[in-house]
């Protein structure tokens, strides 16, 4: 790592530290954007090192969200109780209530998906390419729908999750939980950025270049594969943990485990943006989070038609995403080697 | 006598669900795509035959309108986007039909409303066993109507000339390409016969069940199920494991409930993909 890359680093850090004292008035959207940038980065993990397109990765986002909500009521108060009585105040959290549950919550929604990775994981990386995407997309669509039948964790009303406690208002709430995700993603990147300079990566690599041969050379690929999808599951739960407080109420098809948004969002922003790559997946939800947002705003009611629409577009059109297209252009800068009388032969013949 | 319900209901499902399957394993056959947007191919056409119901036409002749415009959007669809992936990796596909699976689903919510819908048929009900079996005469009607459907076009495949380019083309493109076969309209006309069957299998679906805008996936997933059970191109195998799927579902709607129905479906979905992987990993292969 060069002296110009810490400097980058550290830029970064203090513009996000003080994001959001700037800008007070997208707090919230800060927040759900870091929650983006963490989906999208662990979707990569999958995606673009490993070489397995998942879609299932939104099961353990919403298994995050469920688990960080029910700990934190079910610490202090009946569960079946609270969800029966749809988020009335009959209960309230006072402030070290809600901090301890959160806590143990976080802590609850990042470790019980990972070890639900590490189960399924053996049944379900055994399968390749298509019916990989496919049985994961059946697995979270599942997962939605059981989830939607569950009568103690709201079952088809939803689940209110603890309102924030009555210090500061509206600030201090968007405060707490922008620096809660914005957290989560410094532990991401971090993370993830460290895993990526070790063998690991050359693994996975090895794994989306040919899953035989690296088995054929050695490596225990199935291994692998289930610590890389545990990753992805830890952080996944984190930030599926914290966007439920966020969002303040938790269905289980619209919100927890929405295949059809969140689930295909972060596989778009990491396309977008460029697979197999750091710094895609982190360019490519910032990009993708603009985009939404003003869909959001000029389109309003046509944002569905307006998504489909890019989906299809990023899809046929940017396959390799922006990192891809750069790489293309500029490959000295990715540390390729080229060769300039080639590369001049090339520009002549055009 | 709930069994004989059960069974017979699922007998009846299932071959529309054959139905819809054999369009599925017709295009992956044919132009190596897995088609998310078969499901709202599906709805689309079941809203048809309700505009019909609509403006006092009875919906049983969605049955033969249906298709037809089916066909056009189709054909539609692969100009626009299902050109541009035929030749590349199937992940591409099926993002790219998720879009399309998207934009449909939001288009007909605008268009139609996000009302739960029935287009009345009006045919009555059968008794059987001293009236202990109730059977809808418009199911009876829609799977034999599917069947109907189904003979037309295997012989249609067998007998006619793009019937067999459509079968030289999935058999080796290139070859048929040399050999004269113009793949590019032979891969519009699959995607077209295919959305026809859609339409179909909608218009049979909106007389008998109900349709909403957001039930698509459901029946791209069972599809899917059905094909991989059955394999590519053997068309008995997609009857009975369509039939076979449709009884399931039944079944696990009576005894878990209705509100696990389409769970069940997917993680039957999940299940099947786990069995047949721990299956062939014993001969160290995987699925491919």
């Amino acid at each position: 790592m060069n002296k110009n890359s810490w400097i980058l680093y550290i830029g970064i850090l203090i513009f996000g530290l003080v994001a959001p004292f700037i800008f007070p008035a997208f707090k919230v959207q800060l927040s759900i954007l870091c929650v983006l940038i963490v989906l999208a980065t662990t979707w990569n993990i999958q995606g673009g090192e490993m070489g397995y397109n998942t879609f299932g990765n939104i099961l353990f986002y919403g298994l995050g969200m469920y688990l960080c909500a029910s700990v934190q009521v079910g610490m202090f108060f009946p569960l079946a109780e609270w969800t029966e009585s749809g988020g009335e105040k009959t209960f309230v959290h006072t402030p070290s209530q809600f901090f301890q549950g959160m806590a143990v919550g976080l802590v609850v929604a990042a470790v019980v998906p990972t070890i639900v990775a590490g189960l399924i994981g053996y049944a379900i990386l055994g399968l390749r390419g298509h019916y990989f995407a496919i049985c994961t997309l059946g697995l979270g669509v599942a997962a939605g729908e059981i989830s939607g039948g569950i009568e103690i964790i709201g079952a088809g009303q939803g689940f209110t999750t603890p309102p924030f406690p009555n210090i500061g208002g509206l600030e201090a709430r968007g405060e707490f939980f922008y620096f809660l995700s914005f957290g989560a993603l410094v532990l991401t990147f971090i993370a993830v950025r460290a895993i990526y300079t070790t063998r690991f990566r050359l693994i996975l690599n090895a794994i989306r270049d040919n899953e035989d041969k690296a088995e054929a050379m050695g490596i225990e690929t199935m291994k692998y594969k289930i610590t890389g999808w545990m990753i992805s599951a830890f952080f996944c739960g984190l930030a599926g943990g914290i966007m439920g407080g966020l969002v303040g109420y938790i269905d289980s098809t619209d919100v927890a485990f929405d295949g059809r948004e969140m689930g295909v969002f972060m596989v778009l922003m990491a396309i977008l943006g460029g697979k197999g790559t750091l710094w895609g997946p982190i360019i490519g939800a910032t990009l993708f989070h603009f985009f939404k947002e003003g869909f959001w705003t000029f389109f309003l009611g046509w944002q569905y038609v307006a998504l489909g629409v890019l989906i299809v577009v990023i899809v046929i059109y940017f396959p390799e995403g922006l990192m891809g297209w750069l790489r293309e252009k500029y490959p000295e800068r990715f540390g390729e080697v080229v060769d300039e009388a080639d590369r001049k032969a090339q520009v002549e013949l055009k | 006598m709930i069994t004989v319900q059960a069974c017979l209901d699922g007998l009846l499902l299932g071959i529309l669900f054959a139905l819809i399957a054999y369009g599925m394993a017709l295009q992956w056959g044919v132009m190596n795509i897995i088609n998310i947007a078969q499901g709202d191919l599906v709805i689309l056409g079941g809203y048809i035959a309700y505009f019909m119901y609509l403006y006092g036409i009875h919906p049983a002749w969605g049955v033969i309108v249906s298709p037809i415009i089916m066909y056009f959007v189709g054909i539609a669809i692969y100009k626009l986007v299902i050109n541009k992936v035929v030749d590349r990796d199937l992940f591409i596909s099926i993002l790219a039909t998720f879009g399309i699976s998207i934009l449909f689903m939001q288009l007909m919510n605008f268009a139609f409303g996000a009302d739960v819908v029935l287009a009345n048929s009006g045919y009555g009900t059968t008794m059987l066993f001293d009236n202990n079996v109730v059977l809808p005469n418009s199911k009876i009607f829609s799977a034999f109507i599917s069947i109907v459907f189904a003979i037309c076009l295997v012989v249609y495949m067998k007998r006619s000339k793009l019937g067999r380019a459509i079968r030289a083309t999935a058999q080796n493109a290139r070859a048929a390409k040399i050999l004269g076969v113009d793949t590019e309209k032979v891969y519009a006309a699959t995607f077209g016969i295919n959305a026809a069957l859609c339409g179909v299998a909608g218009a049979l679906i909106s007389i008998t069940f109900t349709i909403h805008p957001y039930m698509g996936l459901p029946y791209t997933i069972r599809s899917f199920m059905i094909v991989i059970v059955a394999g590519l191109g053997n068309l008995p195998g997609v009857a009975m494991s369509g039939m076979g799927l449709g009884i399931f579902e039944e079944f696990a709607d009576y005894i878990l409930g209705t509100e696990f129905r389409i769970g069940s479906v997917f993680l039957l979905l999940v299940l099947i993909l786990v069995y047949r992987r721990f299956k062939l990993s014993r001969k160290r292969e995987y699925l491919k």
